[in-house]
């Protein structure tokens, strides 16, 4: 096992750590700062994948920009989404159960799979993933149109948020 | 990576350049007549209404496609007949909904509504005809995230609200399992084209079952789309808590779209397993008829009913797709079209009801037809064709639907699919028997249907007694889009 490999397994352990503990805490503000940990973990295996681009933007915009935000809207909000009573369900065990088995039965199949042993291939150092990135998104013969596409759906997005977050006074009865 | 966009390239998204341009224009509107709402009541629904005819004549006209079609964008948009006679079906159905909303008093004078349902719209389109799973998947979530909001919209009210968050969190799970399966289809192949899966799964040298575990992944993000069993929880509590016309949307448009993404991926992408995923088809269709049949059975709210009835009838849509052939296919778009009319109308008439009423039991259309007896007739006509009945749509599109199955030998489904017509077509009567039978209820509010509603109304009446009667232009729709998936 080399180096990488370690950091690749401690990067893996922390965030699905944490993401387990981002739904089982129970004060939303602990959530909403493991979940900041879950973010970090993943620009850490982006960087492991040698995506440095992926893992910079990871930390920027997911932890810097959205997990701050939630983070404020948990202050903001608090007395509201204090929680009441119990947050696990159930039939949580049987739901676990089931969910584990099927996880099992799709690495399973996986690891009949050739590609399940490749190693990490080491991209050569002259590779520039940012230029070919940059323009990719902006071709007319590449993601041109899922990039503007994905820019719809923020707009709707934002819409669709400002329509729920904002009581007009006008009658408004079902 | 050549830099030039060609004309073919804008024809080919045309419609969508439309829709999104009328959503803003839309939402200018809303801007300019902020302080008066009744010119926004009466204005905005015709608006957005005559946008998409307007829209859709102009597509007919400039973006038909020519031929067999052609590949767009690098790969990642199909441009042939099956594209676009899905987006006619999307876009009739969003005009006929914005003008069942000017009935809504909650829905008529909000301009985010209409923008929202032309976004939605437009994710629609993009949905039938992406050629990468990239797109599709972006396109699926353009369609998904103005419906939860639409769901959810009359915030002041419980049940609505109930029903947004309930489709949202239905809809990001199944998305999120869907999104796991397309990216191992990634890792196995390389590849994101739909068009290019085939051979490369053929020569991707795959151990047995991993094809098929990626297409059970897939299966529940297509499946939570069209409200097929066991993805069909979320249908009754969201038909019910929606605003009705929106209800009347997601069991028509939204189901259509998620059929085309079914027909496109299954029948090209994984051709090659089509012995696997016409076996899973078959039992999907199977429970979803008898879920959806045996549990309309007790409904005693009649939005409930239609949101069970919707599921059945994914049931028997889903019978066309496990027959994986020409007829199989022709049959099920035939379906969604007859479907379309039918189901719109009968949700526009259980609108107007519930105004009135202010209820939506069963019971709210007791005496119906001495109340009114234009709008029993209506409702006769809506439910005889979702029972099968002829003359009316229903009837060829259950007949093509069953001929798919016979002419493949899948007997037993056939066998399952008119039993269940037969319980089907026992709780549609049921409400008949109340319409016309049972002594009438008091009306609290008469309102007048407005002109928009009148209209709207009359053309999916006239669409059930057409599609019904007049059989081949609807059916050379069917079979432009037929052949365009089949060439491959």
């Amino acid at each position: 096992m080399n180096g990488l490999q370690v950091v690749f397994l401690l990067a893996a352990l922390v965030s699905l750590f944490s993401a387990a503990m981002v739904v089982s805490a129970r004060r939303m503000m602990h959530a909403a700062l493991w979940l900041v940990l879950t973010l970090m973990g993943v620009a850490v295996i982006f960087v492991t994948l040698q995506s440095s681009f992926f893992a910079v933007v990871q930390v920027l915009v997911y932890v810097g920009a959205i997990a701050i935000l939630i983070i404020f809207s948990v202050m903001l909000t608090r007395r509201v989404m204090e929680d009441h009573g119990d947050q696990i369900l159930p039939g949580w065990r049987a739901a676990g159960l089931v969910a584990g088995l099927l996880f099992a039965i799709i690495v399973g199949f996986l690891a009949l799979w050739q590609g399940f042993t490749t190693m990490l291939v080491e991209l050569p150092a002259d590779a520039d993933n940012l230029l070919d990135l940059g323009q990719a998104l902006v071709s007319p013969q590449g993601y041109a149109l899922p990039f503007e596409l994905a820019s719809v759906l923020l707009v709707a997005a934002l819409i669709g948020a400002i329509t729920i977050a904002v009581d007009r006074k006008e009658d408004q009865h079902g | 990576m050549s830099s030039a966009f060609t004309p073919e390239m804008w024809r080919s998204i045309f419609p969508e350049i439309g829709l999104l341009i009328l959503a803003i224009v839309l939402l200018v509107f809303d801007l300019i007549w902020l302080k008066q709402p009744q010119m926004r009541a009466r204005w905005l629904g015709w608006m957005t209404s005559i946008g998409i005819v307007l829209i859709m004549g102009i597509s007919a006209g400039i973006s038909m496609p020519q031929g067999q079609g052609s590949v767009e964008w690098g790969g990642m948009l199909r441009f042939d007949a099956a594209g676009f006679v899905f987006r006619m079906i999307f876009m009739s159905a969003a005009a006929l909904t914005a003008l069942f909303a000017s009935q809504f008093e909650a829905l008529k004078k909000r301009g985010e509504f209409y923008a929202l349902l032309l976004i939605s719209t437009l994710g629609m389109n993009l949905m039938a005809s992406a050629a990468d799973l990239i797109l599709l998947f972006l396109a699926i979530e353009t369609t998904s995230l103005p419906l939860y909001v639409m769901a959810g919209f009359l915030t002041r009210d419980d049940r609505s609200v109930e029903a947004g968050i309930k489709y949202f969190l239905f809809g990001a799970i199944t998305s999120a399992v869907m999104l796991y399966g397309f990216s191992l289809i990634y890792g196995l192949t390389g590849t994101t084209q739909i068009y290019e899966l085939r051979s490369a799964f053929q020569a991707g040298n795959l151990p047995v079952g991993l094809a098929e575990l990626v297409i059970v992944l897939v299966l529940v993000g297509f499946g939570f789309k069209i409200s097929a069993a066991p993805f069909h929880f979320w249908a009754p509590d969201v038909y019910s808590g929606a605003p009705t016309p929106v209800a009347g949307f997601l069991s028509t448009a939204s189901k259509a779209a998620g059929f085309a993404v079914l027909l496109r991926v299954l029948q090209i992408a994984f051709a090659g397993q089509g012995s696997l995923w016409t076996v899973l088809i078959a039992v999907l269709a199977t429970a979803s008829m008898l879920i959806g049949n045996y549990l309309a059975l007790a409904q005693r709210s009649i939005k409930r009913l239609l949101a069970y009835s919707s599921i059945a009838h994914a049931g028997y849509i889903l019978i066309g797709v496990a027959a994986d052939s020409e007829l199989g296919t022709l049959s099920v778009i035939y379906y969604l079209i007859a479907y379309l009319v039918t189901n719109l109308a009968a949700f526009g008439i259980v609108n107007l009801i519930e105004s009135r009423v202010g209820s939506d039991e069963i019971s709210a259309l007791a005496g119906l037809n001495r109340r009114s007896a234009g709008l029993g007739l209506a409702m006769l006509a809506a439910l005889l064709s979702l029972g099968g009945i002829p003359p009316f749509a229903g009837f060829f599109a259950k007949l093509l639907v069953f001929a798919a199955a016979v002419e493949r030998g899948l007997i037993w489904l056939v066998l399952v699919g008119v039993f269940n017509a037969v319980v089907g077509l026992y709780y549609y009567l049921n409400v008949l028997k109340v319409i016309y039978l049972h002594p009438p209820v008091e009306e609290k509010e008469v309102f007048p249907p407005t002109p928009a509603w009148r209209i709207a109304l009359w053309v999916c009446l006239a669409g059930i007694l057409l599609i019904g009667f007049w059989f081949a232009p609807w059916y050379s729709l069917a079979q432009a889009a037929t052949s365009a998936i089949w060439i491959y």
